[in-house]
């Protein structure tokens, strides 16, 4: 197998505000994100070879990117569930490498506001194995997490009660970097107080241990690194990619612990043996994690080996994943704060990257950021796809 | 000889507080939760009544209800594949439209083991009539299930014979369409219907075996209720100690069960040697003559059941249950769509008889069942293996307050089956319990839903009701 290393680089990007889009389409996301990153990559849309777009419950096949009359070129659909917009990045990225195409577009959208509810349909329609069969228990996605917060704390003997708080830090902490971006959904401080009094959704889940549902999309240019100096000196380069899918062994193994997802190690272990990252708590500068619940940023801290196995609460009081902590987690807000519009998610992290690389991270801009990583999961427990990618400036 | 070798009741987890349904009324009644129905506490009255016996010796199952899920459709074949009985190889009926329906199933059971149609039939009765709200039968009306193993392999007790009269009248009632019970003027059902039919078949059944009252040793009896249960006992010159207790004001009338969970009761208590005659009622009645041959160990029974349950103090949750009453449940869109019928139909096994795989090389049990095991990675090389019957460890848990569940939370496990295999499920009738892990949990056979005219039945788990053997 050979490395993705410094074989694609970025060379625009465009991500629309998250958040109750009610007078926006599916259409008009894709329209506003990817023109953005059409625009900010310098490129015209008749430029772009191929397309990939990554979407969950959105347009069927290529459908969603017809409002862009990209003129008869190949479009693609991914869909990964909660990974989705990374995976799609991830298949473009390959043709990329391959010299297939020369510039692409990956467009990361979902429009989950015109469902009627708050809140995630219990079996979404895509999953057609229990669309159509319907004969199994369906299971929320707080519970699916709950799960594990309450075997997480129970193997390493830590009090709910502290757990629960470490949790609530996870989300001080994101909200708190949402504040200091205009894109986020929710941009508004919380307290521990707050996040602990929220009203139970899956204990030991609180409604603030939860992510947001929204609309939003994001858009990203990929090209290879000697047509990139063409466009801009600042590109950004992908490092690693690493992608890992499980069979269910959470709910099926009895030796399964849950206190960490296998996909994670695999994904991200791919990803390091190719960015040629050995220790990524000291070299990794910036990351973007799948917050959509609190635990899963926690045990995520300790499967990506930003910290030791059952040490992730000791790093959490520290302050280590503070903007101005050792290795800063989630700057713009994570989903905590942008929400989760499913496909779009992978991309928005990608974004997030994109600017912190090249220093245009405003206020929540983490100092001297070289290296980013983003992780991106969908499913559910045992069965996940986790999604790795880290990206490096140019001259990284 | 011919006779009962085994039986086992089923009273639901749940007990309505007859006080919050009325100001002034005491006592309590059986209801089922809102995913059980009459299939499924049938299933668990036969789980119990199958107690150590091997279920692929069973050759018969007769299911007597007024309650069917389906009107087209056999309840006693859903209830035999999900008692993992040997289909292939089985004589089933339902018998319906009668509170003594159990009794006349369990007649038509021994007489097909009389005639050697079979030799062991699985005779089942349960019941979940609903009152209307407001009338009389609210406090009347119970829950439950009994199970019989008629038998012609090692009976304990036996059966010496039957007597039935048919009586055409409308006293209690539903039409094809209706869902609560319609009864007539409580007068005139009193006087025309149970206390001039009932008795004809009692006296039919004593002079057919030269028998008087007082050769009695137990005397159970359907009543529609506590008074006029005791009434009728006066009325036949049985002495209070003679008359089995009437379940009313802790479990109610079971309908189609009502005689068979009193019958299985006053069989717990009996010693070797007891004439035990069970009479029901129903436009007409039958009266059974039971003779009983060896004490037997018995079952959990009525005061188990009660002890290991909780009462209902929520008497909108329970209308909201039975479909009386319209509830905000969340809004979650969008709606649960149609399971389909070839799905329910090709997943049977692993549904409905709750069949594991276990891999014929490394022997890991796996569920849901694996064509691949995924230890080894041995192709279509398993055996099946049954999970129903297993207790498990909670492994971890979750209450789930944001999903719309009718009895809250929505309780999701993780669980480890003793001798192998784990899986998640939901899990039911906690009540008050607190939770934790390491608990142990049973399989309980439960409706996970009904959309569109079809009935989605699962297992779910449980706290144990019973502690230590069962």
């Amino acid at each position: 197998m050979e490395s993705i290393k410094d074989r694609v680089a970025i060379i625009g990007m465009g991500c629309t505000k998250f958040g109750e889009h009610w007078d926006k389409s599916f259409y008009d996301l894709v329209i506003d994100s990817c023109y953005q990153a059409f625009d900010d990559a310098g490129i015209e849309p008749s430029d772009v070879q191929a397309a990939w777009i990554g979407t969950n419950n959105g347009y069927h096949r290529g459908t969603g990117l017809i409002p862009l009359h990209l003129d008869n070129i190949p479009i693609t659909r991914v869909e990964n569930a909660c990974a989705t917009g990374t995976d799609a990045m991830r298949n473009a990225a390959y043709a990329v490498a391959a010299g297939i195409y020369d510039i692409v577009l990956v467009s990361g959208v979902e429009k989950t506001k015109d469902y009627g509810f708050s809140g995630l349909p219990v079996s979404p329609p895509s999953y057609p194995e229990m669309a159509m069969s319907q004969t199994r228990p369906a299971v929320p996605m707080p519970s699916q997490f709950a799960l594990m917060a309450n075997k997480y704390f129970h193997h390493y003997g830590i009090d709910p009660k502290e757990g629960k708080r470490a949790m609530a830090k996870i989300s001080v902490k994101n909200h708190h970097n949402g504040t200091l971006n205009p894109l986020a959904h929710m941009r508004r401080e919380v307290t521990i107080e707050k996040v602990l009094k929220a009203p139970m959704i899956a204990k030991p889940l609180g409604l603030l241990d939860c992510c947001g549902v929204s609309d939003g999309a994001a858009a990203v240019i990929l090209t290879r690194p000697e047509i990139a100096e063409k466009y801009r000196d600042d590109y950004i380069l992908i490092k690693g990619l690493g992608v890992a899918c499980g069979d269910e062994y959470a709910q099926t193994r009895p030796e399964f612990d849950w206190t960490h997802w296998k996909e994670n190690i695999v994904a991200s272990g791919r990803a390091y043996e190719e960015a040629g990252i050995t220790n990524p708590r000291e070299q990794v500068d910036v990351a973007e994690v799948h917050d959509c619940f609190t635990i899963n940023e926690l045990v995520t801290y300790e499967d990506l080996g930003f910290s030791q196995r059952g040490k992730a609460i000791e790093d959490i009081d520290s302050g280590f994943f503070e903007l101005d902590g050792g290795l800063p987690v989630n700057p713009d807000g994570g989903l905590k704060s942008f929400g989760h519009p499913i496909g779009a998610s992978g991309i928005r992290m990608v974004y997030e990257i994109y600017l912190q690389l090249r220093g245009k991270a405003g206020p929540r801009q983490v100092s001297d950021a070289k290296v980013g990583l983003i992780h991106n999961i969908g499913g559910w427990p045992g069965a996940f796809t986790s999604a790795i990618g880290i990206f490096g400036r140019r001259e990284h | 000889m011919i006779g009962i070798r085994s039986w086992g009741i089923y009273v639901p987890f749940w007990r309505l507080d007859l006080g919050c349904v009325r100001k002034g009324l005491k006592g309590e009644r059986a209801v089922a939760n809102f995913d059980e129905d009459s299939l499924t506490m049938g299933v668990a009255a036969g789980i119990n009544c199958l107690h150590k016996i091997d279920r692929g010796s069973v050759d018969g199952l007769f299911f007597a209800s007024t309650t069917f899920p389906y009107k087209e459709k056999q309840a006693s074949v859903t209830a035999a594949t999900a008692l993992d009985l040997n289909t292939d190889n089985l004589l089933t009926a339902d018998f319906g439209n009668s509170l003594r329906s159990g009794t006349t199933a369990l007649q038509a059971a021994y007489n097909a083991v009389v005639a050697g149609t079979a030799k062991q039939i699985l005779v089942i009765a349960s019941d979940m009539r609903i009152p209307m709200s407001g009338s009389d039968l609210e406090r009347e009306l119970g829950d439950g299930a009994a199970a019989f193993l008629i038998s012609s392999v090692e009976p304990n007790v036996k059966i010496r014979d039957g007597f039935s009269v048919a009586d055409e009248i409308l006293d209690v009632w539903r039409t094809d369409e209706d869902r609560v019970v319609r009864s007539w003027e409580e007068r005139f059902n009193l006087d025309q219907g149970y206390f001039r039919v009932l008795p004809k078949a009692v006296s039919g059944l004593l002079q057919k075996n030269k028998m008087t009252i007082k050769d009695l040793s137990i005397a159970v009896l359907y009543g529609p209720n506590k008074r006029r249960h005791a009434e009728m006992g006066k009325r036949l010159g049985l002495t209070p100690e003679q008359l089995e207790p009437s379940l009313f004001g802790i479990v109610g009338d079971t309908g189609a069960a009502s005689t068979m969970m009193m019958l299985a009761s006053a069989l717990d208590k009996a010693e070797s040697g007891e004439v035990i005659l069970a009479a029901s009622y129903g436009n007409g009645a039958d009266a059974l003559l039971f003779e009983v041959e060896s004490k037997t160990e018995p079952r959990p029974g009525i005061q188990a059941y009660i002890e290991s349950g909780n009462v209902l103090q929520d008497y909108m949750r329970y209308l909201h249950w039975r479909g009386l009453i319209e509830r905000v449940t969340g809004r979650r869109r969008p709606p649960i769509p149609s399971p389909s019928a070839s799905c329910i139909w090709r997943e049977a096994d692993q549904n409905i008889r709750f069949y594991a795989s276990k891999c014929g090389q490394c022997g890991t049990i796996q569920y849901p069942p694996n064509r691949i095991c995924h230890d080894c990675k041995a192709k279509d090389e398993f055996e099946s293996y049954r999970l129903s019957d297993k207790k498990a460890e909670l492994n971890t848990f979750t209450e789930d307050y944001a999903t719309p569940n009718p009895d809250p939370p929505l309780v999701l496990a993780v669980i480890d089956f003793n001798g192998g295999g784990r899986t998640s499920l939901y899990m039911t009738d906690k009540g008050g319990k607190e939770l934790s892990i390491g608990m142990t949990v049973e399989m309980t056979f439960r409706k996970l839903f009904t959309t569109e005219g079809i009935h989605n039945y699962t297992w779910k788990c449980r706290p144990v009701r019973f502690s230590g053997e069962i």
